[in-house]
């Protein structure tokens, strides 16, 4: 790893209005931000999910500006980028938590396996089942752990005890939380400490069987060794899914991920495999930002 | 001076003006509850009775049994205005307030006795105090026991002896009342709905089947009818067979029939122990029985049954309906000028006089509504009308509209603390939003709802002016839960503490015995406020408990 990773750039950025950010976009230098699209864009293995031209705006600003993008299968794919570069936005628009804010308007299309998923004849819950979310911070019910992982179960329909039993067992194994929680099952979700409150809700995603695992900066709140589990988890876990991470930490990204994806005022600016991107940005953009001469 | 400045720029003034404030208002809190709790509770201690030889007006001599009621001071002045012999160095005279009982033969229960015509005060052992269902209290001596008019002894004690008798007229007074409160009540209740029925039948073809299965059934009732009177004559013929004979502090005599005699005590002759336990079955006897005599004497029973069932009920219409309309106001309507609006208003109606809310009960509930329903089902019993008229299901109905507002507001304020996560959470797992409401942000805004409720309840519990016009009335014959389907009576008027102490203390005929009642009144339904608000209050605790770490996110 090079010199310029041993920062992060963006922590000193995290306190910046994201609407600040967006109304800049129209400030930018256009000779720094280039967006790259076409072909180059994408990663080089099939494309699980592949974004198409979209472009999103709340209410008059101008949050993404035609990303395209094509998001590898079994493979971790991290989005850096500033606060307010678009990141989580874009995370929101492949599971359509988008749907939540007033006022939100887009164009261009998000396909997965093919099919677009931002039509209005699409079944959202369906979608969510597939396309799960883990959030910045550690969001367990306030019910028991077995109760948090049966969750998105029970809003199936399925009441199942044996099914239920099995399916709690294998989320929280593959979450890696079996060993330290299966003593205390019907103990709240919230008497976990915070790393394993966030494999908690990484166990309750993985519950429902998705295809795909939306992780927005899951270790923001978690202390290093408790960072360190989520990170061997998501390793762990690329086998069997495909992976996205939002993170403002590059280390991280470069030790967890495939592919990254460097975002800058709504647009993608580059995309590539992860070492690439590090060691040989093509943009400009790219290298300020990650050798910390952002700005 | 400048420590002065110093002193107030310090803040302790302030300190301290607060201390006072919060001094004064828990001062005004305890001397309330107080002067209730002594006034009203001391109505049940058997307080002794006291022979009293007193020169009356008439400058003649005269001896009466009483209970020292109340003492106070009376400016001679005034008195001596009154045409009142006083010599004219005195200036403040004691005048006492005698409770003599009596009614039948005196024609008052209370005379005022000033302190220089006591000529004597004796406590004589022997006084028997007897409670009746009729004139009030008896002050006087035992003489002796008659049966079927012709004294009896068995060698025993006239005392030893009323008390056997006493406890017999109570088995048969208790046969009695159960009888008449409840046999002949129920069967009275089924022939009323049975007429109504053929009634309905009356006229149309094909229904002579049915009233014939009507009179059937109507026959096996009036037998049933005509077995509970044939036992009930034999009851009040052995319930009056007996009397008691008694002779007044002058030498009047006089006789009791046992039948009207509830309880008899010697409260002169009674230790600490006999003393409380005869408290105990007062305190009983109010809180357990009907009120006699024009709401005078006796308990409270139907008040109380009826002020914590209209309460009840009240929270069972007002949750859900708030909740509903809360849920709404903050989750699905949009944020716009409308919703302004709406909560606007909202926080407005708590504001309106609950007067207001009565006659809108009347009108709109009563009325209405009321009289549509009774036009729709009830069609046989008109003109009389079983839900056009004021009853529990509109008292609780126009008490849920009451507290409406409140129960919004709190429970809006516990949906807004909910964080978003937890939602996106929800819906992240492919939760429908109806879904994500239903399993998470319900359960999570319960402390919220509860807290509504609980204020609802302390609202409802003491209004009284609303429920005048939509249901309360002096006296109700029947609580409105029993034993006849449908057991719980909605369209039954009903009696209610609050409005119960508004009669037995402006409208009493006989104010100055009925006062303690109304303290001990006041006291159960402040008492009774406060142990609905604790239920509720541990409810919510309990659900806090459950999502305690919620706060803290």
């Amino acid at each position: 790893m090079s010199e310029a990773y041993s920062r992060d750039p963006a922590s000193d950025l995290s306190r910046q209005e994201l609407l600040d950010e967006v109304t800049a976009v129209d400030d930018r230098d256009a000779a720094n931000t280039e967006p790259v699209t076409g072909s180059a864009a994408l990663s080089p293995r099939e494309g699980h999910l592949r974004v198409r031209n979209l472009s999103l705006w709340y209410g008059d600003n101008q949050a993404l500006r035609e990303v395209d993008l094509a998001i590898a299968r079994n493979r971790v794919t991290s989005f850096i980028g500033p606060s307010g570069c678009g990141k989580t936005t874009l995370l929101r628009c492949f599971n359509r938590l988008t749907d939540l804010v007033p006022d939100v308007r887009m164009q261009g299309d998000v396909e997965l396996e093919g099919k677009s998923i931002m039509g209005p004849e699409v079944d959202v819950s369906q979608l969510r089942r597939d396309v799960g979310m883990v959030f910045q911070k550690p969001n367990p019910f306030p019910k028991s752990i077995y109760e948090n992982v049966a969750y998105g179960l029970r809003v199936q329909g399925i009441h199942k005890r044996r099914q239920l039993d099995e399916t709690v067992e294998w989320a929280l194994k593959a979450a890696a939380l079996w060993d330290e929680v299966k003593d205390r099952l019907d103990h709240s979700g919230l008497s976990l400490s915070g790393g394993q409150q966030q494999r908690l809700v990484i166990a309750r995603a993985i519950a429902v069987q998705p295809q795909i695992i939306l992780l927005d900066e899951p270790c923001s709140s978690l202390d290093p060794i408790s960072t360190l589990k989520v990170e061997e988890l998501i390793q762990q876990l690329r086998e069997q899914y495909t992976i996205i991470v939002v993170t403002h930490n590059m280390q991280q990204a470069a030790r967890v991920s495939d592919y990254t994806a460097f975002m800058y005022m709504g647009e993608v600016i580059e995309v590539g495999d992860t070492d690439e991107l590090f060691t040989n940005p093509q943009k400009k953009a790219t290298e300020d930002y990650i050798t910390g001469r952002y700005g | 001076m400048s420590t002065v400045r110093q002193w107030f720029a310090g803040g302790t003034p302030w300190i301290w003006l607060q201390a006072a404030a919060v001094s004064l208002s828990l001062l005004l809190v305890i001397g309330l509850l107080g002067l209730i709790a002594a006034r009203g509770l001391a109505h049940f201690w058997p307080g002794p009775v006291e022979e009293w030889v007193v020169i009356n007006d008439r400058g003649e001599q005269q001896v009466v049994f009483g209970q020292l009621h109340r003492t106070e001071s009376v400016d001679a002045q005034r008195l001596r205005e009154a045409g009142v012999q006083i010599d004219t160095d005195i200036s403040m005279v004691q005048r006492y307030l005698l409770k003599i009982g009596n009614r039948d033969l005196t024609g008052q229960d209370f005379i005022w006795v000033l302190d220089q015509q006591v000529v004597e005060r004796t406590r004589p052992a022997n006084v028997l105090v007897v409670e009746r269902e009729q004139w009030g209290m008896f002050y006087g001596r035992l003489t002796g026991l008659r049966e079927d008019g012709s004294l009896v002894s068995l060698g025993m004690e006239p005392w030893t002896l009323l008390q056997e008798r006493l406890d017999r007229v109570n088995r048969l007074r208790d046969r009695i009342d159960e009888l008449e409160g409840q046999e002949i009540n129920s069967v009275n209740y089924r022939l009323e709905k049975l007429d109504l029925r053929a009634k309905s039948l009356e006229g149309k073809p094909g229904a002579k089947r049915a009233l014939e299965k009507l009179a059937s059934e109507r026959e096996v009732l009036e037998a049933e009818f005509n077995a509970a009177a044939g036992e009930l004559e034999v009851l009040f013929r052995q319930i009056g067979r007996d009397s008691m004979l008694m002779r007044t502090a002058d030498g009047q005599e006089t006789e009791i029939p046992m039948e009207v005699v509830l309880d008899a005590w010697r409260p002169n002759q009674m230790g600490l122990t006999r003393a409380i336990g005869h408290y105990g079955h007062k305190l009983w006897s109010f809180l357990s029985e009907p009120p006699r005599e024009a709401n005078t004497e006796g308990g409270v029973l139907p008040a109380l049954f009826g002020t914590v069932l209209m309460v009840v009920l009240m929270s069972i219409f007002v949750t859900p309906l708030g909740v509903v309309a809360a849920v709404y106001l903050s989750e699905y309507a949009s944020q716009g000028w409308f919703t302004r609006f709406m909560r606007i208003s909202v926080n407005n109606l708590a504001g309106v006089p609950s007067i207001v809310y009565g006659v809108f009960g009347l009108g709109f509930f009563i009325y209405f509504v009321g009289g549509g329903i009774d036009k729709l089902f009830f069609s046989e019993a008109l003109p009389t009308p079983t839900f056009g008229t004021g009853g529990l299901f509109w008292a609780s109905l126009t008490l849920a509209l009451l507290t409406l507002p409140v129960v919004i507001v709190s429970t809006e304020e516990g949906l807004s603390r909910i964080p978003r996560a937890i939602r996106e959470g929800s819906l992240a797992l492919g939760a429908t939003r109806w879904e994500t409401l239903w399993r998470t942000i319900l359960p999570m805004a319960s402390p919220g709802i509860m807290t509504g409720v609980i204020l609802a309840v302390a609202r409802a519990a003491g209004e009284v002016a609303p429920l005048m016009l939509v249901g309360v009335v002096k006296l109700a014959p029947a609580l409105p839960l029993d034993g006849d389907f449908p057991f719980l009576h909605l369209d039954r008027k009903f009696m209610h503490l609050g409005f119960h102490i508004y009669d037995v203390g402006f409208q009493s005929p006989n104010v100055e015995a009925a006062r303690p009642l109304v303290y001990a009144t006041a006291l159960l339904l402040v008492a009774i406020t406060l142990l609905l608000n604790l239920t509720a209050i541990s409810i919510r605790n309990r659900l806090r408990e459950q999502y305690r770490d919620l706060e803290a996110q």
